[in-house]
């Protein structure tokens, strides 16, 4: 695959346009990583609501158009699903949603440094919400 | 625009086996040269020939191969020193230069700097120039303090001169920045700072493979450089300083080889340059780097260095040609070593670089060690092309061919 399939319109469009970029009012999470090796840098900021559901879900963040793209691409998938559901995505799922472009072993830590920052601060708050969690870890 | 060469450019790069190879079934295109250096065969040969026929430890055994392995390795510490204007007994081989301001931090700083000290660095320094004395100062009470830099991407020499009003210890500065390529006037600096009592040290890691160099002119207490970014191969570098300072310093490691005497309550240490030289050494790669010594020396550093200017002069009118392009450092090629760091439009650098990859052109795009110069320039990356003795206008060509491609991908 060529670098024209990697930045494809899509990835291109969100990397320009990022959707859900910018930072909550009020938050119950907020989460921050950057990749050492490239600078990049995500933060996202999640509402948690009624149930643990991401009631709203914003992120700024500085770096590569993959980075940035998958960041912003990634908060709209989130947005509206339970919190639970952030513990089942995986790296395909993140692949898959970029378009599945071929991606050396540097710049898959782009493509996957919102996810990590998305599960940091998800479980974090799952963790410190164990408790009093009535909906959390429950398999229907 | 003028091409003409100063090298004999197709001889140069059949010096060098990996220039041969294909990358995505392009030619390669050996950019990151401030990074570190392709390896001519010459040097990879020394390595084979040590190894096959001569491997043994040095400076202990009495029997031919040891004999042999002693004299390359000590014949490498005279080429070195040579190459930069000292006497062997004022270099120290060590890994690299991240390794030589360490030593310089633990060996001299641990002993001289008192609290309430003041160290002096720059903004453009690379990590390893800034990270060992924020360690130092922060340990004995010191405290640290950067000239600034003038929109020119120069050092602004009346805020060294403001610094060194506060009687500074000691000046670490770059004799040549790996982003910027500016050439700083050490030989100035260094006297100005002799002049308020500082000990001098000059990062010389990318002025060394360039230029010709001569450390006594400088006049720097210690100057640092790496054997990878000339030729040589990696793990190895040199500290050169003085012989009468190396004598006054504390041992850095501790260890076989360093010392003169051991007993159990105390110890008494080997002479200089050995006493920093602890345990077995690097020789395979000490003899590594005189071998590429002595490729630069036959080429001529004068000729390398009117090389890289006129690579660079051709290089900054061509790539400002491309609309978007946006570089960093002083214009005058006289005044730079061959680097150019970089913005495209709002492509970021390792966008860029994954494009250019696939054209077979290797360029380094982020930090380059360097944050604090990065928020100085107000950007969180650059790309950087770096120029060494077999890069030619054609590479220059591949280069912006590369970009323009960069260009159409990402609609600019």
């Amino acid at each position: 695959m060529s670098s024209a399939d990697i930045y494809r319109e899509l990835i291109l469009d969100y990397y320009r346009n990022p959707r859900n970029f910018g930072k909550l009012e009020e938050f119950d999470i907020d989460a921050r990583d950057t990749n050492p090796l490239c600078g990049d840098e995500v933060e996202i900021q999640i509402k948690v609501g009624e149930g643990g559901k991401i009631e709203d879900i914003k992120f700024v963040g500085k770096g590569c158009a993959i980075s940035q793209a998958s960041a912003s691409m990634l908060t709209e998938l989130a947005k509206g699903k339970k919190l639970d559901w952030v513990r089942e995505v995986t790296k395909e799922d993140i692949f898959k949603m970029l378009g599945n472009p071929d991606l050396g072993p540097s710049r898959v830590k782009c493509a996957l440094l919102g996810m990590k920052v998305l599960k940091t601060g998800v479980y974090g708050y799952l963790g410190a919400h164990f408790e009093d969690s009535d909906w959390s870890g429950e398999t229907p | 625009m003028l091409k003409s060469e100063v090298l004999d450019i197709e001889k140069v790069r059949a010096d060098f086996p990996i220039l041969k190879r294909m990358v995505h079934g392009k030619r390669l295109v050996y950019l990151d040269n401030s990074n570190t250096t392709q390896k001519p065969k010459a040097v990879i040969d020394a390595l084979v020939n040590y190894y096959s026929a001569h491997n043994s430890n040095v400076h202990r055994a009495v029997y031919v191969l040891a004999e042999e392995a002693t004299e390359s390795y000590e014949g490498a510490r005279r080429k070195v020193a040579g190459f930069v204007g000292v006497v062997p007994k004022e270099l120290v081989f060590v890994r690299g230069t991240t390794e030589a301001t360490n030593l310089v931090r633990f060996a001299w700083g641990e002993t001289n700097v008192k609290k309430g000290d003041l160290l002096v660095s720059t903004l453009m320094e690379h990590h390893s120039n800034i990270v060992p004395w924020q360690l130092l100062a922060k340990r004995n009470g010191a405290t640290l303090k950067f000239v600034g830099l003038r929109p020119d991407g120069t050092l602004d020499m009346e805020s060294l001169e403001n610094l060194l009003r506060e009687s500074p210890r000691l000046v670490a500065v770059a004799h040549c920045s790996n982003v910027l390529g500016t050439i700083n006037d050490v030989a100035k600096i260094c006297e100005m700072a002799r002049k308020v009592g500082a000990t001098t040290l000059v990062d010389g890691a990318q002025a060394v493979p360039h230029m010709p160099v001569n450390v006594e002119s400088i006049g720097a207490d210690f100057y640092a450089f790496s054997g990878h970014k000339m030729l040589g191969p990696t793990g190895i570098g040199a500290l050169v300083a003085k012989k009468e300072l190396l004598e006054e310093m504390e041992p850095f490691h501790g260890g076989g080889e360093m010392i003169r005497e051991v007993f159990l309550d105390h110890s008494t240490w080997n002479d200089v340059p050995y006493k920093f030289e602890a345990g077995t050494v690097n020789i395979a790669d000490a003899i590594g780097l005189g071998a590429a010594v002595d490729y630069l020396t036959d080429l001529g550093m004068d000729k390398v260095r009117e090389h890289e200017v006129r690579l660079l002069d051709y290089a900054l009118q061509a790539l400002s040609e491309i609309r978007g392009f946006h570089q960093y450092g002083p214009l005058d090629p006289k005044k730079r070593a061959g680097v150019i760091s970089f913005n495209f439009a709002d492509v970021h650098p390792h966008d860029l670089a994954t494009v250019l990859d696939e054209e077979g052109i290797a360029i380094r795009s982020g930090h380059h060690c360097a944050q604090p110069l990065m928020r100085w320039l107000d950007v969180t990356a650059t790309s950087r092309a770096s120029f060494h003795v077999y890069n030619s206008y054609d590479d220059v060509d591949a280069l912006k061919a590369g970009i323009e491609k960069a260009g159409g991908i990402f609609k600019v």
